[in-house]
């Protein structure tokens, strides 16, 4: 069953990309459907038995690399992280190959297509189910191939092409980060097995590296290298340039890579690894730190974009950086269930867009659309649904897990952890703002598009929206479903010990608390104390007794507990926001459509830095992208072409053919020219030897 | 009355010389067109005289007074000449019937010319081995001309006999130098005169014009400059023996010179056969890219392969004579192979020798184009083809000779001809086809052609029994 689970969609990669041609379209989709279905199937009672039942096991497959001290062997790790991780991505991709059979249905590379999707597929598994590193990373650098794959999709589009291009190398600049991180690891633990790197782990918390010159805590190193290549995969803030770009791939490849699966293997991974980010605070801080800036960037960028899926992928960019900084903090089991919801109603969203741009006969672009809701009112009601689960409108599943996540960063008590508060809150209302100002451009006022456009406007078949309304099934109830068990209660004995616990951040955050109340009562008893500092003492001391009180027993110093009981405005504060942003999308593309402009034009400077992504794609331009082309145009013509070449082949060529020419001209066909070379040759060969004698 | 000499070692030859003077007795006086007669009969005299020539194996025998040497290493050389001259008639004989110029002097000529080679080869004094060279070469002179009316082959001809005059000449006054200085003109008198101290410096000299006059026979430079001209202009079929017959013969005489009376100067010779190998190799490599002529190209391929194997005499050790004879016989297979392929080269029935007329013949003639791949990559010497085990082993006699330099340079002027050679496989399999070549309608071509491409294809499977002969006829040569 674990076996089969992972492997048929390898099976069903490999049947169609050899032999698709042969099957033809139509059984191609339909053994690569039946493949991934069975695998989903099989998926249920995977996550029945290990995670809800706590049967943690690790199925060994083969030996793979034996060498010295390095034994790494392919087997399949079940435990609760990894079964949830299955079940999320084999669901969301069968609904996506299912997607698939009607949304390419016009496109001559179907098998390709299926086999490719497949083929994601099983990647993303041997990373999720990985039991060491080399492992994780095999997977890793699949999903990294079928991501290149897919983006570059329609290859005879110059766009498509950089686009995959790009991908695959800002992706190789993390995944540099990640190798370094492995090899740390090796050098460390000197295995790169999860299991014995974790129980090692605690032994090895002060530890340290002499690099460059310089001592390191060796685990913030390995955890900061780690993350490195988390960001590459996840597009944080630095390496997220990417992932836009990456819109030039079919919809459903973005819907199940770029938004529901694979940019979550980052977030995978350092949860995967969190015994050992436990004994880094300093890089745990990092994830904080880069995770809140990514979601508040994004979500300003989202706020002006007007093609349809850049809006959605910058919103992707943005919720990813809310799970990091989830991580961050400790509340990796909130990272986790987030990652689970959104991966719901993203893949919904990110079809429901697929169905509009279908419905236009391919177009993109917002301000081309408008009215729609009367012709796709399918779509619109799953556009619906998926925004609200975004916005985290509660009942809806994006309210559960976004919520908790804002929760955690608050009770995480830390200055970061309240900056990361702050920043998800403004995120938060950007995300209503940009969700509702999407669904208003698209679906409501004046039909924008041309008439033959508008004429051809049709729902999508029901290939295309049943696996729209499974979507926007756990969408709605994935969130209240799994609530008790990712986050709520009944948490410990869900994730087992797959995660860790956040300890050492609630000992770091206690600390702080303690020497925060000290200092007050310190400060009390020297009697200069006025009435400010008295409150902030006393309320310093309230917290951290209502902490104790509350949860003396095992396990319960957790930054999760604490969460859930932070004051009620702040749990309401989300609500807040979205109701806001809600507001003014209405108020902006519904009431009086002029003010986007006009707010646009009043402040010229900011509206153009946002609406160019802050520049980063310049940035990079300029400052990587033109010097290395400008290297390798020297290295090319100076070095290779002119050194290399000039003096290997062509100079080598150039010679042959001179001195070919050379002797050519020497047979000139004149009896006495020969003659007189023999008779040279012959005075030349005994004049030598007599000089000799 | 004197003793006859004996006369029995030389019983192949003799056979074929009378083989020869009866059939052209039977060419001249018999009614009608006897040629395709003549042309069995002289293979079929060839056969019995490898026969012969095989017939005590193991053994060695000297005739007329000295004279006259057989041992391993002239069986083995003989064999060859004759399997080369045999396959070069049989090769031939359709095309000079197809161009209307069949006459039965030509096989009688190869005989006679095959008699001449064989004397060579088993020559042990100068005057045997000059009559041997003189007797082979004038009716190979003929034989260059044998189309009369055609301009190109007479003044090949022509070019051919008057810088063969001069070779000869030069070999000849070498000779006499070597007689007037060590006395005697048998090889094992100049042999025993040289070994004892300081050799005078004429026989020095001698000796470098005798080399000169052989390396002209083998078309080695300096003294290469006729091979294009002559192969191009001969009828294909005669270029066909000119390209390994002869040589066969000429190096294996070189190689009897040289490790024979000439032993004791192995210091002097052995730095002039490295420069003149190391020239061949080059004028080989270099002259052949410029080639449009497919039979030019093989002029030169075959000057450069005469410098591979003078590596392996220039290495004067045994191992380095049976690397020379291992190549000499690869050499045959491949050339065989391929000028079985350009024989049959026509469009529309008249003969073509562009390199452009191979165009796209890997798509018009799958098979042709195939074997003559396999000769190509062979020659160019890619493993696992036999070319690359010839030149392996005349290579690795130098390295162990400490011509370490000499092995470098070769292999670098390998490389350089490896572009013309594969030149010729791009033109067939990627240059689209012009006019498409006519079907080889000769079954002997055919058979020719697949034999050859197999034995150079398989070659490394059982390179044994090659290279066992060879040791043996080495042996024999080194210490008889």
């Amino acid at each position: 069953m674990y076996v089969a689970a992972i492997f048929l969609p390898l099976l069903g990669a490999v049947l169609v990309g050899l032999f698709g041609r042969r099957f033809g379209d139509t059984l191609s989709q339909f053994v690569t459907c039946l493949l991934m279905g069975l695998s989903a199937v099989l998926s249920v009672p995977i996550f029945m038995e290990v995670a809800l039942a706590g049967n943690a096991q690790t199925v060994p497959l083969l030996a793979f690399i034996n060498s010295g001290d390095l034994v790494v062997d392919w087997a399949l790790k079940f435990d609760t992280l990894s079964a949830v991780m299955v079940l999320t991505v084999s669901w969301v991709s069968f609904l996506v190959h299912v997607y698939s059979i009607g949304y390419m249905h016009h496109d001559p590379g179907i098998p390709r297509f299926m086999a490719y999707l497949s083929l994601f597929t099983f990647f993303m598994f041997m990373l999720v189910t990985a039991d060491n590193l080399v492992q994780m990373f095999f997977g890793w650098e699949g999903v990294g191939l079928a991501s290149y794959l897919l983006i570059g999709f329609w290859y005879d589009r110059q766009s498509a092409n950089a686009a995959a291009i790009k991908a695959f190398v800002v992706n190789r600049v993390g995944d540099f980060g990640f190798a370094l991180g492995i090899f740390g690891c090796f050098m460390l633990f000197g295995t790169i097995n999860l299991d014995q790197m974790f129980s090692a782990a605690p032994q090895m918390a002060d530890a340290s590296v002499t690099l460059f010159g310089v001592e390191w805590h060796a685990l913030t190193i390995i955890c900061v290298l780690l993350f490195i290549g988390a960001m590459g995969k996840s597009a944080q803030l630095g390496l997220h340039t990417w992932l836009p770009d990456a819109m030039e791939g079919p919809t459903p490849v973005s819907a199940l890579i770029h938004a529901a699966t694979m940019v979550t293997a980052g977030v995978f991974m350092v949860a995967r690894m969190s015994p050992l980010f436990e004994y880094a605070p300093a890089a745990l801080a990092v994830v904080v730190v880069v995770g809140a800036a990514t979601a508040f960037f994004a979500a300003t960028v989202g706020c002006t974009q007007t093609d349809i899926k850049r809006v959605i992928a910058y919103s992707t960019c943005s919720q990813l950086g809310y799970m990091f900084f989830a991580l961050g903090v400790g509340a990796y089991q909130a990272a986790i269930f987030h990652l689970m919801t959104h991966a719901f109603f993203k893949a919904l969203l990110f079809l429901s867009a697929g169905s509009v741009i279908h419905a236009m006969s391919d177009e993109q672009d917002m301000r081309n659309m408008g009215g729609l809701w009367k012709h796709i009112p399918v779509t619109y009601v799953m556009m619906w649904i998926g925004s609200l689960a975004l916005a985290g409108v509660p009942v809806f599943a994006g309210y559960y897990s976004k919520d908790m996540i804002l929760e955690s960063a608050f009770a995480a008590g830390t200055g970061l952890g309240t900056l990361a508060f702050v920043l998800g809150i403004l995120a938060a209302a950007m995300t209503a703002f940009y969700s509702w100002r999407l669904l208003f451009m698209t679906f409501h006022g004046k039909p924008r598009a041309n008439e033959t456009v508008m004429a051809h406007v049709h729902e999508s078949p029901v290939v295309m929206t049943a696996p729209l309304a499974a979507l926007a099934v756990g969408a709605v109830f994935s969130g209240m479903v799994a609530y008790d068990h990712f986050v709520g209660d009944k948490h410990p004995t869900f994730w087992g010990d797959s995660i860790a616990y956040n300890v050492a951040g609630s000992a770091i955050a206690g600390e702080a608390h303690g020497e925060d109340a000290a200092q007050a009562t310190h400060e009390a008893a020297m009697g200069d104390a006025d009435a400010e500092a008295d409150t902030h003492a006393a309320e310093s001391a309230a917290a951290d007794d209502a902490h104790g009180g509350g949860h003396g027993d095992v396990a319960g110093q957790g930054v999760l507990e604490r969460a859930h009981h932070v004051p009620l405005i702040i749990k309401l504060l989300p609500l807040i926001v979205t109701a806001a942003g809600i507001a003014l999308a209405w108020v902006f593309y519904i009431r009086t459509p002029a003010y986007p402009a006009a707010l646009a034009a009043r402040f010229p400077a900011v509206y153009r830095f946002v609406l160019n992504k802050w520049y980063f794609d310049e940035l990079y331009d300029a400052v990587f992208v033109r010097p290395a082309f400008r290297l390798g145009r020297v290295l090319w013509k100076g070095g290779d072409g002119a050194l290399i070449d000039g003096l290997g082949p062509d100079g080598m060529a150039a010679v042959s053919r001179a001195v070919a020419a050379r002797l050519k001209q020497f047979q000139s066909g004149y009896v006495y020219h020969y003659a007189f070379l023999m008779i040279i040759g012959v005075v030349v060969f005994v004049s030598w030897r007599l000089v000799q004698a | 009355m004197t003793d006859l000499p004996s006369m029995l070692p030389a019983l192949p030859e003799i056979v074929l010389a009378l083989a020869a003077m009866g059939l052209l007795m039977f060419g001249v006086f018999a009614p009608g067109d006897r040629t395709r007669l003549c042309t069995q009969a002289a293979v079929a005299t060839m056969a019995l005289a490898a026969v012969l020539v095989m017939w005590d194996i193991g053994t060695a025998a000297e005739g007329f007074f000295g004279q006259f040497v057989v041992n391993d290493f002239t069986r083995f050389a003989k064999v060859m000449v004759l399997a080369a001259a045999a396959l070069a008639l049989l090769m031939g004989r359709r095309w000079f019937e197809t161009e209307g110029i069949q006459r039965f002097e030509f096989p009688v000529l190869m005989m006679l010319s095959v008699v001449g080679m064989m004397l060579m080869i088993s020559a042990n004094d100068l005057i045997g081995m000059y009559m041997g060279l003189e007797l082979q070469s004038l009716a190979l002179y003929v034989m260059a001309t044998i189309q009369r009316d055609n301009v190109r082959a007479t003044e090949a001809g022509l070019k051919y006999f008057v810088l063969g005059a001069l070779a000869s000449g030069l070999l000849l006054y070498g000779a006499s130098l070597v007689y007037g200085f060590s006395g005697t003109t048998a090889f094992g008198g100049i042999h025993d005169a040289i070994a004892g101290g300081e050799p005078p410096l004429g026989v020095v000299v001698g000796m470098v014009f005798v080399v000169s006059g052989l390396a002209f026979k083998v078309s080695a430079a300096p003294f290469h400059m006729w091979t294009p001209d002559v192969y191009e202009g001969a009828p294909t079929p005669v270029t066909a023996l000119f390209a390994v017959a002869p040589k066969v013969a000429a190096i294996s005489l070189f190689l009897r010179v040289l490790m024979d009376p000439f032993a004791g100067l192995i210091a002097d010779w052995q730095q002039v056969v490295a420069i003149v190998a190391l020239l061949s190799m080059i004028v080989g490599a270099f002259a052949a890219i410029a080639q449009e002529n497919i039979k030019r190209l093989m002029a030169y391929s075959s000057i450069g392969h005469m410098g591979f194997a003078l590596v392996g005499l220039a290495a004067g050790t045994p191992e380095g004579v049976r690397g020379v004879l291992v190549y000499l016989a690869i050499y045959l297979f491949m050339n065989v192979g391929t000028f079985a392929i350009i024989i049959a080269m026509r469009q529309q029935g008249r003969p073509v020798e562009g390199i452009k007329d191979l165009a796209g013949l890997g798509r018009t003639r799958p098979l042709v184009a195939l074997s003559m791949g396999i000769f190509m990559f062979s020659m160019a010497g890619i493993p696992p083809l036999a070319g690359f085990f010839a030149k392996f082993y005349v290579f690795m006699a130098a390295v162990e000779a400490g011509l370490i330099w000499l092995a470098v340079l070769g292999v670098l002027a390998s490389v350089v001809s490896a572009f013309y050679y594969l030149r010729i496989v791009k033109v067939m399999y990627f240059d689209e086809p012009l006019e498409g070549l006519d079907p080889m309608s000769s079954p002997t071509l055919r058979i020719v052609m697949g034999a050859s491409a197999v034995v150079v294809l398989f070659f490394f499977l059982v390179p044994g029994w090659l290279v066992g002969t060879a040791e043996i006829a080495a042996a024999a040569l080194v210490t008889g």
